[in-house]
C-alpha cells in the first residue's frame, strides 16, 4: 500500500472541508432542496471522520462500520420525510424559497 | 512481487478520490442550479465510496454508492421534478450579500480550521489490539449479536419515515 493511504491526516482535513462546504452551503442556500443538500454533505462529513477514526484510532474496527451504516440508514429515512414535507410546501404555497415561507413571521 | 510502480498508481487514485469528494461537494454547495447541485452531492458520494474502499470497508463504499447514488439523489432528481427549486435571483442590495456571504464564509473558515487543528495535532491515543477485523464477517456478527436491537430500530425507524412521508405527502393534494 502507498504510504500516502495510511495517513490520517488526509482524511481529517477532507471531512472537516466537507463540513465546512455543508455548513456554507447551508446558511448561503436560498431553497429548502438545496439546504438538504447541503445537509447530505454535512452527514457525509462526519461519516468520514468516524470512519477514519474506526481505521487508525478504534480497538474494534466492526463497531465505526455498522455505526456509520446507521447513519447511512437514518439519512435515507431524513431525506423520505424532508422530501415529502418539501413536496407538501410546495403545494401550499406554490414555492420552495426559504424567503416566501413567512406565514409566521409576525 | 508486486506491479512496478503499483505505490504511484494506488497514490494517484486515492488522490483522485479526494479531489472527487470535495470537487463535487463544491459543486453541491455553490451552483445555482438545482440539478447541477444534485449531481455534484453524486459525485462528492462516489468519491467518499472510494475513501471507505481506501479505509478498508469496501462493505460500506459499496452501500455509500447504493443508499446514496442509487435512493437519496434520485429522490432528490423526483422532488426536483415536482417543484421548481431552481435559486431564485438575489434581490438584495449587492452590498449585503458580499457582508452576509463574507461572514458566511469567515464563519466555515473558522469551523474548518478549528476542526483541522484538532483532527492533526491532536494526540489520540492509538489502540493496544484491535479485537476484531475489517472483514464483512465481522460486521455481520456484531449485526446480529451486540447490535441486534439497534438494528431492528433502524428498520423500525424507516418503516414510520415511508408511512409518514406518504401521509405527509397525501394530506396536502388539493381536489381539482
Amino acid at each position: 500500500m502507498s504510504p500516502l493511504v495510511n495517513r490520517p491526516d488526509i482524511y481529517f482535513t477532507t471531512a472537516a472541508l466537507l463540513l465546512a462546504i455543508g455548513v456554507f452551503g447551508l446558511l448561503r442556500r436560498r431553497t429548502l432542496i438545496g439546504m438538504l443538500i447541503s445537509g447530505e454533505l454535512i452527514f457525509a462529513a462526519a461519516s468520514l471522520n468516524l470512519m477514519a477514526f474506526n481505521r487508525f484510532r478504534a480497538p474494534d474496527p466492526a463497531v465505526g462500520q455498522i455505526f456509520v451504516l446507521f447513519i447511512m440508514g437514518l439519512a435515507a429515512a431524513e431525506i423520505a420525510i424532508a422530501l415529502s414535507i418539501i413536496i407538501a410546501v410546495y403545494r401550499n404555497y406554490r414555492s420552495v424559497k426559504t424567503k416566501e415561507l413567512s406565514e409566521l413571521n409576525g | 512481487m508486486t506491479f512496478p510502480g503499483s505505490h504511484m498508481i494506488v497514490g494517484a487514485v486515492f488522490l483522485m478520490c479526494v479531489a472527487t469528494t470535495i470537487i463535487g461537494a463544491l459543486i453541491a454547495a455553490l451552483t445555482a442550479r438545482i440539478i447541477r447541485s444534485v449531481c455534484g452531492l453524486a459525485i462528492c458520494c462516489i468519491g467518499l465510496a472510494g475513501l471507505y474502499y481506501f479505509l478498508h470497508s469496501p462493505f460500506l463504499a459499496l452501500m455509500e454508492i447504493l443508499i446514496y447514488v442509487g435512493a437519496v439523489c434520485v429522490t432528490i432528481v423526483f422532488a426536483v421534478m415536482l417543484a421548481e427549486p431552481d435559486e431564485p435571483l438575489r434581490d438584495d442590495k449587492p452590498s449585503s450579500v458580499i457582508i452576509w456571504g463574507g461572514l458566511s464564509f469567515l464563519i466555515c473558515a473558522a469551523i474548518f480550521c478549528g476542526l483541522w487543528y484538532l483532527g492533526v495535532h491532536q494526540d489520540w491515543p492509538t489502540p493496544a489490539a484491535r479485537v476484531s477485523d475489517f472483514s464483512i464477517e465481522a460486521i455481520g456478527k456484531s449485526l446480529l449479536t451486540t447490535y441486534s436491537l439497534a438494528f431492528e430500530l433502524i428498520s423500525l425507524a424507516l418503516l414510520v419515515a415511508i408511512i409518514g412521508a406518504l401521509a405527509i405527502a397525501r394530506t396536502g393534494r388539493s381536489k381539482s
